[in-house]
């Protein structure tokens, strides 16, 4: 009778192991996982960031994310960028990509403030009970992407292309080009720079005062409101530098739905580095993305990336139930 | 005894009225119509609510067939499959309610024992497929045992992980089923099954009763399968494995310490919505007759999750309330197609920030003694088979276990 029911689904192989393919393109899917994996850490960041100070999954980050995206599309394809390499001086495009960089930081932080005021804040007032914050959550997602759906409508925005990425140099036969490097650079300085501001400088202090215990932070005259008001909106600045890179690295397809699926890798990402760690984000962004990709070269299918980074991430938890790096934001040292 | 005893229990009576007032003066700006409805409820005596509840029942039943003209979908949406559509995502409220309303576990992948369900039905009654054939009826239970399996296995490894850490592992789960429904050649990805079995039966005119257009038929099923489930899910609340879930959700530690097995009964919450969801799979897929592996997105287990906690999570009535309600307002509000997902978004806000509990918020009562206890605690006169003592004198209303 079992055999008569699982014949059929054994007959053809639906798994194999590709190991030969893995060996010969693993530095290509390590490189291309890093690059990947830095843009995870840059949106998981802001997942981290929130969790630990609210104790809140921000579901909506990702629609900060994506209106950060979109943000970046806007403001390039208006400057003249198009699908084919701009043709203009490096001067000018590297200008271009600070304007597009800074437009995006804005708007993704604007969104995150007002998702901050609008969806959370009464609801701190009420005492809701935490799983009103994810339904809430959820609905400002909602509203937020049909809002950018009525704008934008439901076509992909078409492709930015923004600059001619050129390999510099190889490692162990895989060529390396500046868009990687300059990628995984940047996120990681970013990492460094949002680490140091939250370790060393006063506000830095009172977010980690506040992640340790709410009330008591308040007793000692941290602004408690204005605290997570700085985090949400220092987690959509993060999320506007990776909008950047995502769309550097992916040029076309910007889309008003398409930021859930890369969120919800990125919270995978926070939770898997230890979520509440700012260093842990970018830890899992970095293990996640590498992982997937090895998954799917692997199992010869792109499909399996999402399936092998789940799986993982059970097998991470299930030995280590707080993340890799484990500790809270506000147990982090000063 | 029953002369110290006595007093006690008045006493409590007392403090209980007091905290009765208090909460009703508490709640005097929002809410006092829901309140004043269910304190009007809880004084009707025990066949008065059932008379009630028939009353309700029979009105559910006459949905498809009234038609009532600001309720109906139509022309936009057909009113019968609607209807459908609406108990088929309060089946689903009620057993997700029982995972996150009764055990407070955070499942955001719990479409994926809703796709087992589906898939199972399909497997074994569409032509598709070259598994073993059975009615469509047998395949309902058959559904619901998979998907109760996948259920403790996921369980198992997962249930020892808290709140959010949780979340994101059925999260993950949710994907996973879905992905493999695509990668698996046995499960067809996106060409799927057709030709799904039904319930046997034949109209007149040659037509089968449960045909796939018919939502009538399937809505009166899968209402009565509602109604079952409630009845069953509503002993279990009041039953040992109730008040476990219970103290699990108000505090895993305190529960622990208190002597619950917690990790059981969390696997146990966790299999019986798992089973739950396989019920509504099947019989979704039955009535759509085609699946694959397209309906089985993130989305969806996070709409399931906002029907919960919209209805009021630990509520059943709430549960199917809101369930009916999120696929009720997509269907309805077709003229302005593009906009209804925005007024859902902004809806779900609004609606948390004003009710947060829910729309019909969960309450605090004595599980354990149900009815009777109720009414001798809030004073009113109700002939008792057992003396004033019986009551013991432990059941103080303070640590009556919230709900």
């Amino acid at each position: 009778m079992l055999e008569l029911l699982l014949r059929p689904a054994m007959e053809n192989d639906w798994i194999s192991f590709d190991v030969p393919s893995l060996i010969q393109n693993f530095w290509s899917a390590t490189f291309d996982g890093l690059t990947f994996g830095a843009i995870y850490g840059l949106v998981a960041l802001g997942y981290t960031l929130v969790y630990g100070v609210l104790n809140l999954i921000n579901f909506a980050h990702s629609e900060v994310f994506i209106t950060g995206c979109y943000a970046v599309v806007l403001v390039l394809s208006s400057l003249g960028f198009g699908p084919s390499a701009p043709t203009m001086s490096v001067g000018l495009i590297i200008l271009s990509l600070i304007l597009a960089l800074v437009a995006a930081m804005i708007v993704s932080a604007i969104v995150a403030y007002l998702l901050e005021r609008v969806a959370y804040r009464p609801l701190r007032r009420r005492n809701a009970p935490r799983l009103v914050f994810l339904i809430t959550a959820i609905g400002a997602s909602f509203t937020i992407q049909y809002t950018i759906y009525l704008v934008r409508g439901a076509n992909p925005e078409p492709a930015i292309t923004m600059f001619r990425t050129s390999p510099i140099f190889d490692v162990f036969g895989t060529l390396i080009t500046d868009q990687q490097i300059l990628i995984v650079v940047a996120a990681v300085i970013t990492m460094i720079a949002t680490d140091q501001f939250i370790r060393r400088s006063r506000t830095g202090r009172g977010i980690r005062a506040v992640a340790q215990d709410p009330d008591t932070a308040t007793l000692m005259g941290v602004n408690r409101d204005r605290i997570i008001v700085i985090t949400f909106v220092v987690g959509g600045i993060v999320a506007g530098v990776g909008a950047l890179f995502y769309v550097m690295l992916v040029p076309s397809g910007v889309q008003y739905s398409g930021g859930f699926v890369l969120g919800v890798k990125a919270f995978a990402a926070a939770v898997l580095g230890g979520i509440g760690n700012v260093r842990g984000a970018l830890l899992g962004g970095l293990l996640l993305g590498v992982i997937g990709n090895y998954g799917q070269i692997l199992l010869g299918n792109s499909q399996w990336t999402d399936v092998v980074a789940f799986v993982i991430l059970v097998l991470v938890l299930l030995v280590k139930p707080t993340g890799i790096l484990g500790t809270s934001l506000g147990r982090s040292k000063a | 005894m029953s002369m110290v005893d006595g007093p006690k229990v008045s006493a409590g009576a007392e403090s209980a009225r007091l905290g009765a007032d208090a909460s009703s003066v508490r709640t005097t700006a929002k809410g006092t119509r829901t309140q004043r409805l269910r304190d009007r409820w809880n004084d009707l005596t025990r066949p008065q609510q059932w008379l009630w509840l028939i009353v309700v029942v029979v009105l559910a039943y006459l949905l498809p067939v009234l038609n009532i003209p600001i309720l109906t979908t139509a022309p936009g949406n057909d009113w019968p499959l609607a209807c459908f559509s609406m108990a088929s995502f309060a089946l689903i409220a009620v057993g997700l309610n029982i995972v996150v309303g009764y055990a407070g576990l955070l499942d955001l992948g719990y479409v994926a024992f809703f796709a087992v369900g589906s898939y199972t039905s399909a497997m074994l009654t569409s032509p598709d497929s070259p598994f073993l054939h059975i009615p469509y009826l047998w395949t309902i239970p058959v559904a619901m045992a998979v998907a109760m399996f996948f259920g403790v296995v996921l369980g198992i490894p997962t249930l020892r992980l808290r709140g959010d850490y949780l979340a994101i592992v059925t999260l993950g789960f949710g994907e996973i089923v879905r992905i493999l429904a695509t990668i698996i050649p046995a499960m067809k990805g996106q060409v799927g099954f057709q030709n799904v079995g039904r319930p046997p039966g034949v109209a007149a005119d040659g037509i089968p009763i449960f045909a796939n257009s018919n939502g009538t038929p399937w809505y009166w099923l899968t209402l009565t399968v509602i109604l079952i489930v409630l009845l069953l899910v509503g002993n279990l609340e009041r039953s040992r494995v109730g008040r476990a879930w219970v103290a699990i959700r108000e505090d895993e530690d305190a529960a622990e310490i208190m002597g619950v097995p917690t990790f059981k009964y969390k696997v146990w919450a966790f299999a019986i919505g798992a089973a739950v969801g396989g019920l509504s799979g099947s019989l979704f897929a039955g009535q759509v007759g085609f699946v694959n592996n397209q309906k089985f997105d993130v989305q969806s287990s996070i709409l399931f999750l906002a029907a919960v906690v919209l209805g009021g999570a630990g509520n059943k009535v709430g549960a199917v309330l809101g369930g009916a309600l999120v696929a009720y307002i997509p269907l309805r509000f077709t003229a302005i197609a593009d906009y209804k997902y925005l007024i859902f978004g902004i809806a779900l806000v609004v609606i948390m920030i004003f009710r947060s509990k829910g729309l019909l918020p969960a309450r605090q009562r004595l599980l354990a003694y149900g009815h009777q206890a109720y009414r001798r605690i809030v004073g009113k006169s109700d002939p008792l088979s057992q003396p004033p003592g019986a009551l013991p004198p432990s059941v103080d209303p303070g640590a009556a276990v919230t709900r």
